[in-house]
């Protein structure tokens, strides 16, 4: 009964629009599976264990060492002092980790994490975050342009003003943007959400499968195949709670943010895996 | 790719030399195969600067008369100079091919069409290309890294007010001085261009841009924009009139900057598919393809954004 009650609810919210029924996309992980829990050489580390480097004089690929070091070392939490906006800082970490840069990252930053708590007192470039699979990443100033791209769960935050094609081709997840989000926002966006405080660019959720995008202020204009949907009541206390676990709200309250949905009359892919298709074909 | 960077400082002179040189070896990644910048100095008296070559880089090593036939080509410029009614009143040549002159017209009258008849004329010389000409402008364009390029013609101390620049990645065209960035906006002094991108609209426009008169030196995609400018300006149309129109007459993915002698611009397409990132304070601007360029020159931290698609600004020294 309960799981009926979870799949209303999640309905209800806007969740699963497509039927899953594939089976890469219904197990992730079973119990008789147990070793995959956990990533090959990822750490055990301590959140309260903190260590702290200036990276100021330190290239780019040094300074990931330093962090896996750290990491290895047990500490959990890791303050990055002086990242002076170096590329491809901060990824593929797949461990439990509060990573914290005081400054701002270049391009590709925390690309391919999938756990960590990662903050950035600064300004991120293009592609921050690119592929995340779980965690949290917060950018408290602006970010460049392919946001969050492909990412795949998570919650992903800037709290300024974010540069073209935010969360492109996006997968899963939820990403929050405290201004305004430039042309092609949730360009091919296949799953999970966006929330735009401020305004968004030109062509709005061109051509996405499914997922839904909320905006508060003026959308330039919506893509191919995105139309506007209704936020219902479930709806609207998720994005307020998940607003105020980031600090943020919504400028004129969460029942005037604009819902952009799929008009799904592109939809060109199925539900079925390559094997089904074969057999259908 | 190609990186493209860009300063103006609104309290003075400064050592843009150095900056810009920081700032686009930082950028080398974005580009190795050649680096130019276009340096804005302090005017004296109603003299040009003139910045030319002879010759290729590449064309140095090749042939035993090519020495001999450089110093022929540059004692033709000379002598045309001079036929103009013009003096070389200071010279220097920072390599065999490529030289920087300050130039005094005789009735200190210099108008757009004898600027561009005297243009003509050097140019009409074999392998003689006029690489920028102008009251505050220097352009100075060669092969390698910026470092490489600003030790070969001395770069590092020159004093002045704003500049552009660019290293460059050959996609279109070939790896040349006259393929390189920054481009001159002949006939129009003081007028420079930097482009990151592609113009997909290249050949139409360019074919337009001839039959008005206009000289192409190169098969470059990024020329068209300097020369672009040129045309509208010539037409009476303000800089920043003739940046918002190229945004929408321009077709392809690009970003570009542009200086004049006392201004600095950017426009960016309305993809935005080409990177630009901008600080802004109140005595300094600073534009870069990546913000890594503003901060070899800014170690303290910035507050940094992209300028958004179809964006167009300039401002002024």
């Amino acid at each position: 009964m309960a799981e009926v009650d979870g799949q209303h609810k999640s309905h209800g919210m806007g969740l699963h629009e497509e039927q899953l029924t594939g089976r890469t996309q219904q197990i992730f992980f079973s119990p008789e599976e147990s070793d995959n829990f956990l990533y090959p050489e990822s750490f055990e580390v301590d959140l309260d264990n903190k260590a702290e480097f200036d990276a100021g004089d330190m290239e780019i690929s040094a300074i990931n060492l330093k962090i896996r070091a750290l990491m290895q070392a047990g500490h959990g939490h890791i303050v990055v002092k002086n990242p002076l906006a170096k590329h491809s800082l901060g990824v593929g970490i797949l461990n439990r980790l509060k990573l914290e840069f005081e400054g701002s990252l270049g391009y590709f930053g925390c690309g391919l994490i999938d756990g960590p708590n990662v903050t950035v007192h600064g300004r991120v470039g293009w592609s921050f975050a690119e592929n995340m699979m779980a965690g949290v990443a917060v950018v408290e100033k602006n970010a460049g342009s392919t946001f969050g791209a492909a990412i795949r769960g998570g919650d992903l935050v800037c709290k300024g003003d974010v540069g073209s094609r935010t969360g492109i081709d996006q997968k899963g997840g939820t990403v929050i943007v405290g201004g305004r989000s430039g042309a092609f926002s949730g360009f091919m966006m296949q799953r999970g959400r966006m929330i735009i405080l401020g305004d968004a660019g030109i062509n709005l959720g061109d051509s996405m499968y499914d997922g839904t995008i909320y905006v508060g202020g003026k959308i330039e204009s919506l893509g191919v195949d995105a139309v506007p949907g209704e936020i219902s009541d479930l709806e609207a206390d998720w994005i307020e709670r998940k607003l105020s676990a980031h600090g943020l709200s919504a400028p004129n309250g969460v029942k005037s943010l604009q819902k952009i949905v799929a008009g799904k009359k592109l939809w060109n892919y199925d539900n079925l895996e390559p094997t089904e298709k074969k057999i259908v074909l | 790719m190609c990186g493209i960077a860009g300063l103006i400082h609104r309290d003075g002179s400064a050592d843009i030399g150095g900056e810009m040189t920081s700032m686009l070896q930082a950028l080398k990644h974005r580009g190795p195969d050649s680096s130019g910048f276009a340096l804005y100095g302090e005017p004296q008296n109603d003299d040009y600067m003139l910045r030319f070559k002879v010759a290729e880089q590449e064309e140095m090593a090749h042939g035993f008369d090519i020495h001999a036939e450089v110093k022929k080509r540059k004692a033709i410029v000379d002598e045309r100079i001079q036929s103009s009614g013009a003096s070389i009143v200071e010279e220097q040549d920072a390599t065999e091919y490529a030289f920087r002159y300050r130039v005094r017209f005789s009735n200190g009258d210099a108008n757009q069409d004898k600027l561009k008849r005297f243009a003509d004329y050097i140019e009409d010389i074999e392998g003689a290309e006029i690489l920028s000409m102008g009251r505050a402008l220097e352009l100075i364009k060669d092969l390698g890294d910026a470092t490489r390029v600003s030790d070969q013609y001395h770069l590092g101390t020159f004093k002045g007010t704003h500049a552009i620049g660019h290293t460059r990645m050959a996609t279109e065209s070939d790896v040349d001085i006259r393929s390189a960035h920054p481009y001159w906006a002949y006939p129009f002094s003081d007028i420079a261009v930097v482009h990151n991108g592609q113009l997909t609209n290249y050949w139409g426009f360019r074919r337009e841009l001839e039959r008005r008169g206009h000289r192409f030196m190169s098969n470059c995609d990024s020329e068209l924009i300097a020369v672009y400018l040129a045309d509208r300006m010539s037409d009476g149309m303000k800089l920043k009139d003739a940046m918002e129109l190229s945004v929408s007459e321009l077709d392809g993915v690009f970003t570009y900057l542009v200086a004049t002698a006392d201004s600095l611009g950017m426009a960016k397409d309305t993809m935005a598919a080409k990177p630009l990132v901008l600080y802004e304070s109140d005595n300094f601007i600073g534009v870069a393809s990546e913000e890594v360029a503003i901060r070899s020159i800014f170690r303290d931290e910035i507050d940094t954004w992209d300028p958004y698609e179809g964006e167009v600004m300039v401002w002024q020294k």
